[in-house]
């Protein structure tokens, strides 16, 4: 009997960080310890120790390289692994084990689409949706303003009043329970660049943004409405099911929650039109 | 002018609303709302009833309009919603079963 064999290899550390948004605990695993202090700034109040993540993804960081971040992004789903791709970065991901791999530079932007596309998904197999809008909890009840940009929705954030609690100025995180739907905060910006808080209500009401001469509120078609919703839905996956599970989701939520036309001027009177 | 078969492209999503026929493809999520005209044809698009009867039946049934002229615009609605993808069709009957797309 002889003495061990000195290890030939040296481990290397792996870092862990989970982003929870919409109370889904997303765990980043990387070994760069500065990628992760860039994680931890721009997801600050969005994170957690959940112990048992619901997806859990490596990241592959590469050397930097000119790649544009606005090329076209595809999701397709093929023997039950999703990728994700981009100009900017590669993902795959299987719901099954729950795990995945994303491999992009050390920037925040990448995996900010890569978090938006899984949630996206996630949330049209459970009839819930990410939306083009921004959102505000008053009184207890959510809001969301939604519209394409320049419909308003960075106005109506800044115009909110002090009683208001922004949950996005840009994208909205919405899911479905038994009791109806509740809005989430999201770290997901627009031009306000202003992180929402991390708290959720249930949803009151959805606004399509017009801007007009007056502030006053409408009632629309319901055929209007599933148009104004589906416009504004975030959905990138090239999937037939996935398609007809958020429209029919879509039904269900114009049939459940009211959504109204708000037209808007520039004022901080319409707030009291809300909530 | 050759027979003309339906079917409903069970790859895409529809839904009837207030009475306007909204369709979504799956292949690129683009949302059709369909005309009156269009909407019977997506109802009835069964695989094995002929675009004659259909616009014998329905077509000429709802609207004041010469049957010959009806099946001429049939037709060429036909394949344009064959186009979009939302309707497939056939100048023989669809396999039983084959017409799955939901019609409501």
């Amino acid at each position: 009997m002889g003495f061990p064999l000195p290890q030939s290899t040296t481990a290397i550390e792996t870092l862990h960080f989970d982003v929870v948004i919409g109370g889904i605990p997303v765990r980043v695993n990387t070994g760069d310890p500065e990628f992760l202090a860039i994680l931890q700034n721009r997801y600050a109040g969005f994170t957690g120790d959940s112990g048992e993540p619901e997806i859990e993804f490596d990241i592959d960081l590469q050397a930097p390289k000119n790649i544009a971040d606005d090329a076209p992004v595809e999701v397709t789903h093929r023997h039950g692994r999703w990728c994700l791709a981009r100009g900017d970065f590669y993902a795959e991901w299987e719901p099954a084990s729950r795990k995945g791999s994303i491999r992009q530079t050390a920037n925040p932007y990448s995996i900010d689409a890569v978090l938006r596309i899984v949630h996206s998904l996630v949330l049209a197999r459970q009839g819930g949706f990410l939306m083009h809008s921004a959102s505000a909890i008053r009184n207890g009840t959510a809001f969301l303003f939604a519209g394409v940009s320049g419909a308003g929705k960075t106005t109506i954030s800044r115009l909110a009043p002090s009683d208001a609690t922004l949950l996005t100025d840009e994208i909205s995180y919405v899911r479905k329970h038994d009791s109806g739907y509740i809005a989430y905060g999201t770290p997901f910006t627009g031009e306000l660049a202003k992180l929402g808080e991390n708290v959720s209500a249930p949803l009151g009401a959805l606004y399509l943004l017009a801007q007009g001469k007056e502030n006053r509120i409408d009632p629309i078609p319901p055929a209007d409405a599933v148009r104004g919703v589906l416009a504004n839905i975030l959905f990138f996956a090239q999937d037939d099911d996935l398609v007809q599970s958020v429209f029919r989701s879509v039904f269900e939520f114009v049939s459940r929650v009211p959504v109204l036309r708000l037209t808007f001027m520039p004022d901080s009177r319409v707030w009291e039109l809300i909530g | 002018m050759s027979t003309l078969f339906l079917s409903r492209n069970p790859r895409v999503a529809a839904r009837a609303l207030d009475g306007e026929m909204m369709i979504m493809s799956g292949k690129d999520s683009t949302l059709f709302t369909l005309n009156k005209t269009a909407t019977i044809l997506w109802q009835s698009a069964d695989g094995t009833t002929p675009l004659e009867e259909i616009v014998e039946k329905r077509i000429c049934a709802e609207f004041d309009v010469e049957p010959a002229e009806a099946l001429q615009d049939a037709v060429k609605l036909a394949h344009d919603l064959a186009g979009h993808e939302i309707l497939q069709i056939s100048d023989s009957p669809f396999q039983q079963g084959k017409a799955t797309g939901d019609s409501r």
